[in-house]
């Protein structure tokens, strides 16, 4: 391709990429701003309700300049719950899908307890760990905790034969052969499951905060909710599209950078 | 040299050869029947000898070249390396697998120092060992091109590249230069005899060209299908280069084509 060309193709990826948005934008506002009574507020009451969340100085009242708290909450706990969740799951994973003994050991536990959803967890993480940030944590934790240690398995048990016996006739010993091949043989799938798994935790904060948590962006959005202010409510769910955009972004170019050796992420 | 003296020896006098395959067969487990993939397989092999594998598809060529590599067990009969039997696969025989076996995560470079730097070598020593093999099979260019980058000669070179910078005594070859096109693979074959001979490598080397075979072969082994065995094993005395327009080239080839023919 032409330079030219590359250009006029970029454009018109980024034309369609805003189109969608502004369409939809677009008829949020024709549905909302008429005269009458509306349930939901039009976009640019949202706007600004957003700003004054974020900077202050509108309506000055309780939640003005609030959202950086909620966000760094929300942030703290999604991160620190995919943390632990990698740090279990990337370990678990490898064991269950190299050792036979581990895999028929946890194996077939591990299947029961996966077609639970997360949030059925709830109550039971509320009587555990009380009303409160750990249970949200805990379901975080959950939520990352299968497509990662699902993706580390799938990763770890289909590595090429032929690798391993390549390995072997270069004098790769029993031990390192785990190091040399099946680690970076299964970083894509197990890049595949961090980033299913930073997804998920992003959906679960929500549900994990919205039972008595004091901040963060599941908090405030049930508790706009039962004050009717729905501004507040579509500013917090904007907010949680944008960070966990974000996100996923900055692992996409982490493992664009890690995996260029692969033709699916490179 | 020393190598040469420390050799190990059977008894005063006779040299023990660097492989011995005495009456080896391979059978497999296929759903409920037995395959005998090859059968009643002898073969000796000196070292520093250039062995070419001929025979149609499916006569077990492969599969005794694994067994060579130690990737699959004897059924029966004993297959010794230096007089040992061999028990597993090893650095002291290094195998070009024919489809290449490159390992996708490392560049060209780094496929080549695979072996030397899995087996402990100086990193330094490593990349001055892979960039020589690098420019020996041509691919500067591509020295730091991925796998999934190449065309399949090129994946084919590196894999060439991979075991003989790697040291090994023996080189085990499957088909390796099906995909070249004739200008690479002519190159590439003069280069395996210079380091054949210059490093003294045991080569067993499968191929459907005949031609190929006698180019390059010290001995010519015959297969047959179904089961797999060993028909002929013809010794070829030309003198290297040889010219494939010859008279003797010729003959050889009008035999071992007969040989071929007559077993299918
Ligand atoms: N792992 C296996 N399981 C079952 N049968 C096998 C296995 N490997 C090889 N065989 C059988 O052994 C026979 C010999 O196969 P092999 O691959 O050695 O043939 P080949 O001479 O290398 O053929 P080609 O020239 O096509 O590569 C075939 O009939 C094949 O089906
Ligand atoms: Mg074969």
């Amino acid at each position: 391709m032409t330079a030219l060309a590359a250009r006029a193709a970029a454009s018109r990826q980024a034309l369609l990429a805003v189109a969608a948005p502004v369409l939809g934008l677009a008829a949020w506002h024709m549905a909302t701003s008429g005269p009458g009574y509306h349930l939901i507020p039009p976009p640019w009451d949202v706007a600004v309700q957003w700003w004054d969340l974020a900077f202050g100085g509108v309506w000055d009242d309780l939640y003005s300049a609030t959202l950086g708290t909620h966000a760094m909450a929300s942030l703290g706990r999604v991160y620190g719950g995919f943390a632990l969740a990698a740090l279990v799951a990337l370990p678990l994973g490898m064991l269950i899908g190299r050792i036979p003994v581990v895999r028929d050991l946890l194996d077939p536990s591990l299947q029961i307890l996966r077609p639970i959803p997360v949030t059925a967890w709830l109550p039971l993480a509320m009587i555990v760990f009380g009303i409160g940030p750990r249970s949200a944590f805990f379901l975080v934790f959950l939520g990352a905790f299968y497509p990662i240690l699902l993706n580390t398995v799938f990763g770890v048990r289909s590595v090429e034969g032929r690798l391993f016996e390549a390995a072997a006739m270069l004098g790769v010993g029993r031990q390192a052969v785990f190091w040399k091949v099946v680690l970076p043989a299964s970083l894509p799938s197990i890049f595949t499951g961090l980033r299913l798994g930073l997804g998920f935790a992003w959906v679960v904060i929500v549900v994990g905060e919205m039972t008595g948590v004091q901040t963060g962006l599941g908090a405030i959005i049930m508790e706009a909710r039962q004050l009717s202010r729905t501004e507040i409510v579509i500013s917090g769910m904007v907010t949680i599209g944008v960070l966990g955009f974000l996100s996923d972004r900055a692992v996409q170019l982490l493992g664009q950078r890690l995996l260029r050796w692969s033709p699916q992420h490179g | 040299m020393d190598e040469v003296l420390a050799r190990p020896k059977a008894a005063a006098g006779t040299m023990l050869p660097i492989l011995d395959i005495r009456q080896v067969d391979k059978r497999f487990a296929f759903g409920a029947e037995t395959i005998t993939a090859l059968s009643d397989a002898t073969l000796r092999i000196e070292k520093g000898e250039f062995v070419c594998l001929i025979g149609p598809s499916g006569c077990g060529k492969s599969t005794l070249l694994r067994m060579v590599a130690g990737f699959e067990a004897v059924s029966s009969g004993a297959l010794l390396m230096w007089g040992k039997p061999v028990s597993g696969p090893g650095p002291d025989r290094g195998m070009v697998f024919q489809d290449y076996g490159l390992f996708p995560w490392l560049t060209v470079s780094q496929n080549i120092a695979f072996g030397p730097v899995a087996r402990g070598r100086p990193k330094a020593e490593a990349a001055a060992t892979a960039r020589r093999f690098v420019e020996m099979v041509g691919l500067q260019r591509f020295a730091d091109a991925y796998p999934h980058q190449l065309s399949g000669g090129m994946k084919q070179r590196v894999a060439i590249a991979r075991v003989l910078a790697n040291d090994a005594e023996v080189v085990l070859m499957d088909e390796p230069f099906g995909a070249l096109d004739a200008m690479t693979r002519e190159r590439l074959q003069e280069e395996l005899l210079e380091i054949w001979a210059k490093a003294r490598l045991s080569i067993i080397f499968v191929t459907h060209a005949i031609e190929e075979a006698i180019l390059l072969a010290d001995r010519v082994v015959v297969m047959s299908p179904g089961p797999g065995r060993i028909i002929a094993d013809e010794r070829i005395s030309l003198p290297r280069p040889r010219d494939p327009t010859g008279v003797e080239f010729n003959a050889l080839r009008r035999h071992l084509s007969r040989l071929l023919g007559s077993h299918h």
